[in-house]
């Protein structure tokens, strides 16, 4: 029995321009999401990775959750720290969206993971107890429509920025594929820093969550589905593809989801 | 393993998913409780049969990593795996080596007959020695399919005698497929499904898989495939993204649709998730994650004298 509910926290509204959606509408979103004892889904917006006023984007997205987000969705905003005054889209989304978070993307918005950019914005969203993912991937590269394929986001680099905002609290979105989730010395290095996690939407290998603690039993790994990209339930069934401890499997529903929060608006 | 044993391990999975519609089409959503679907062994009663895995798990023998990789394939209900390629993979693989990856299949088969079926990996480019395997492995030994990699291209004369065998023996053959980049990407010796599709014109009736069924761009894939009712769409092995599942049934039947994992690479969870979260009905899951398989592999069961 998990009486805290499931935390989804790589959910996406609007569609890729490349692939349908299972969830014609946020209402269908949420319906399916809440199916499968989701009470918790943190939610950017696609057209984050291709539209330029990204303030817009974001006013929508906060309008959708609110409207039809049933308290389930909970809307994250996009900021682009290679745009000019993208602190004021970060002020708007802390302080007019109340967003409990950020969704950066930075291989479609064409800046390095160790830019100088990004480590400030980090920093200022750490100050305001903002938590921030990383998308690192979406499409499989070797997918076609080679115009929308932004380049896979190189997640270790990113260990020595955060390591220098000590309070900063960071998750990495669709970074858990093989190269990344068969490096048990890089899982380790994560788990080091302290303040970063990881999710398995993009998580393969068979019984690959309980692989991954395995090779780093101490990294933050949490519940994310990349849905309606992904199909919900192949994240799903991987709580249960894998033996874990009733703690384990409790962390990666919810804990590590609700601690990350935690400690990102303690600061 | 019997089947009261399965059952057991069944019963001790405390995760609860409510899968098929069935289960989750209340109007009210489903509270997230134990009390439902995997606690009444949903996906068990389905008994799946994935068509596409390797034995990549760690083990200090082969029936070992294989009885590592069937603790894991118990937990989501599969039931019987067909099984091909042990590592250590080769692009181009000599016969020296395709036949050291099939022995480890033969030592696996020994201890596991009554949950896997061994596909023999060939490579057409050494025709008479991948003939010779044939007749090793399949005809005169316990296999009952073939899988062909990336050695050599689909389309190409030297697979025709391989098909003609194959048709006699009524072993299935599994063709990787792969579509990257539109194809500028794919290794010298990769296969398309378009290439499948030209050699199963030549082999009308004789029915092939098509490994992949082009990977990230299966769009294209079913496409190449569609007109050729002898080839069925293996699913196994890309990213869960939506809209495959129900292209694939809608363009091909659901009767030629297979459910193939590619583990242990891929996760067993993340490509029987996307059967599972499918809009299509609960019969054709059904088919997809099972019957088809199972009607495809018959004819090379009878064949042995297997009754599943
Ligand atoms: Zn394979």
């Amino acid at each position: 029995m998990h009486d805290d509910g499931l935390i989804d926290t790589n959910v996406w509204l609007s569609a890729w321009p490349t692939r349908g959606s299972w969830a014609a509408t946020p209402r269908a979103l949420v319906a399916k999401l809440r199916r499968h004892g989701v009470v918790s889904a943190w939610t950017g917006s696609f057209d984050a990775a291709l539209h330029t006023d990204i303030a817009g984007v974001n006013a929508r997205l906060a309008e959708a959750c609110a409207r039809d987000g049933e308290g389930v969705l909970v809307p994250f905003g996009t900021v682009n720290p290679a745009l000019p005054d993208w602190e004021e889209d970060l002020r708007r989304c802390h302080e007019v969206h109340r967003m409990a978070g950020l969704r950066l993307l930075p291989g479609h918005h064409g800046y390095q993971i160790d830019d100088p950019r990004l480590a400030r914005l980090v920093e200022f969203a750490a100050q305001r107890g903002l938590p921030i993912q990383i998308v690192c991937s979406l499409e499989d590269p070797r997918s076609p429509s080679p115009g929308l394929i932004a380049p896979s986001v190189p997640a270790a680099p990113f260990i020595d920025v955060i390591k220098k905002i000590p309070r900063a609290r960071a998750m990495l979105l669709n970074a858990a594929a093989r190269p990344v989730a068969g490096n048990a010395a890089l899982l380790r290095r994560f788990a080091d820093a302290g303040n970063l996690a990881l999710e398995i939407a993009t998580l393969e290998g068979v019984a690959g969550i309980a692989a991954l603690l395995e090779s780093a039993p101490t990294l933050p790994i949490a519940f994310g589905s990349c849905a309606p990209f992904f199909y919900f339930e192949s994240a799903l069934l991987k709580l249960q593809e894998s033996p874990l401890t009733p703690q384990q499997l409790d962390a990666v529903r919810h804990g590590c989801a609700r601690g990350l929060l935690a400690a990102a608006s303690a600061r | 393993m019997n089947r009261r044993l399965l059952l057991k391990r069944a019963a001790s999975v405390a995760t609860t998913l409510p899968f098929f519609s069935c289960a989750a089409s209340a109007a009210e959503p489903a509270p997230d409780t134990a009390a439902t679907a995997w606690g009444g062994g949903e996906l068990r009663r389905v008994g799946i049969w994935d068509a596409h895995c390797h034995v990549g798990t760690p083990g200090t023998s082969p029936a070992k990593r294989m009885a590592a990789l069937v603790a894991i394939a118990d937990r989501v209900g599969i039931e019987r795996l067909c099984i091909c390629m042990s590592p250590p993979w080769f692009h181009e693989a000599t016969p020296e080596q395709f036949r050291a990856s099939n022995d480890d299949v033969l030592e696996i088969l020994r201890h596991w007959s009554a949950r896997a079926f061994g596909f023999v990996y060939l490579n057409p480019t050494y025709l008479r020695e991948s003939l010779d395997e044939l007749e090793r492995c399949v005809a005169d030994g316990p296999m009952i399919g073939i899988k062909l990699w990336v050695g050599c291209r689909c389309n190409r004369s030297e697979l025709d005698p391989i098909v003609r065998r194959a048709a006699e023996l009524a072993a299935p053959i599994l063709q990787h497929t792969w579509i990257k980049q539109r194809g500028r990407g794919n290794l010298p010796n990769e296969s398309t499904p378009m290439e499948l599709a030209e050699l199963s014109a030549r082999h009308p009736g004789v029915p092939l898989i098509c490994g992949h069924t082009g990977g990230g761009d299966w769009a294209a894939g079913i496409r190449a495939i569609r007109a050729r009712p002898e080839i069925s769409a293996d699913l196994a092995g890309g990213d869960p993204v939506y809209g495959e599942v129900e292209m694939a049934v809608r363009e091909l039947g659901a009767r030629r649709v297979l459910y193939g994992s590619d583990a242990s690479g891929r996760s067993f969870a993340s490509q029987i998730g996307r059967v599972l979260g499918a809009d299509i009905s609960d019969a054709d899951k059904r088919l997809i994650l099972r019957e088809n398989l199972r009607n495809l592999l018959l004819p090379a069961l009878r064949r042995r004298g297997i009754a599943p």
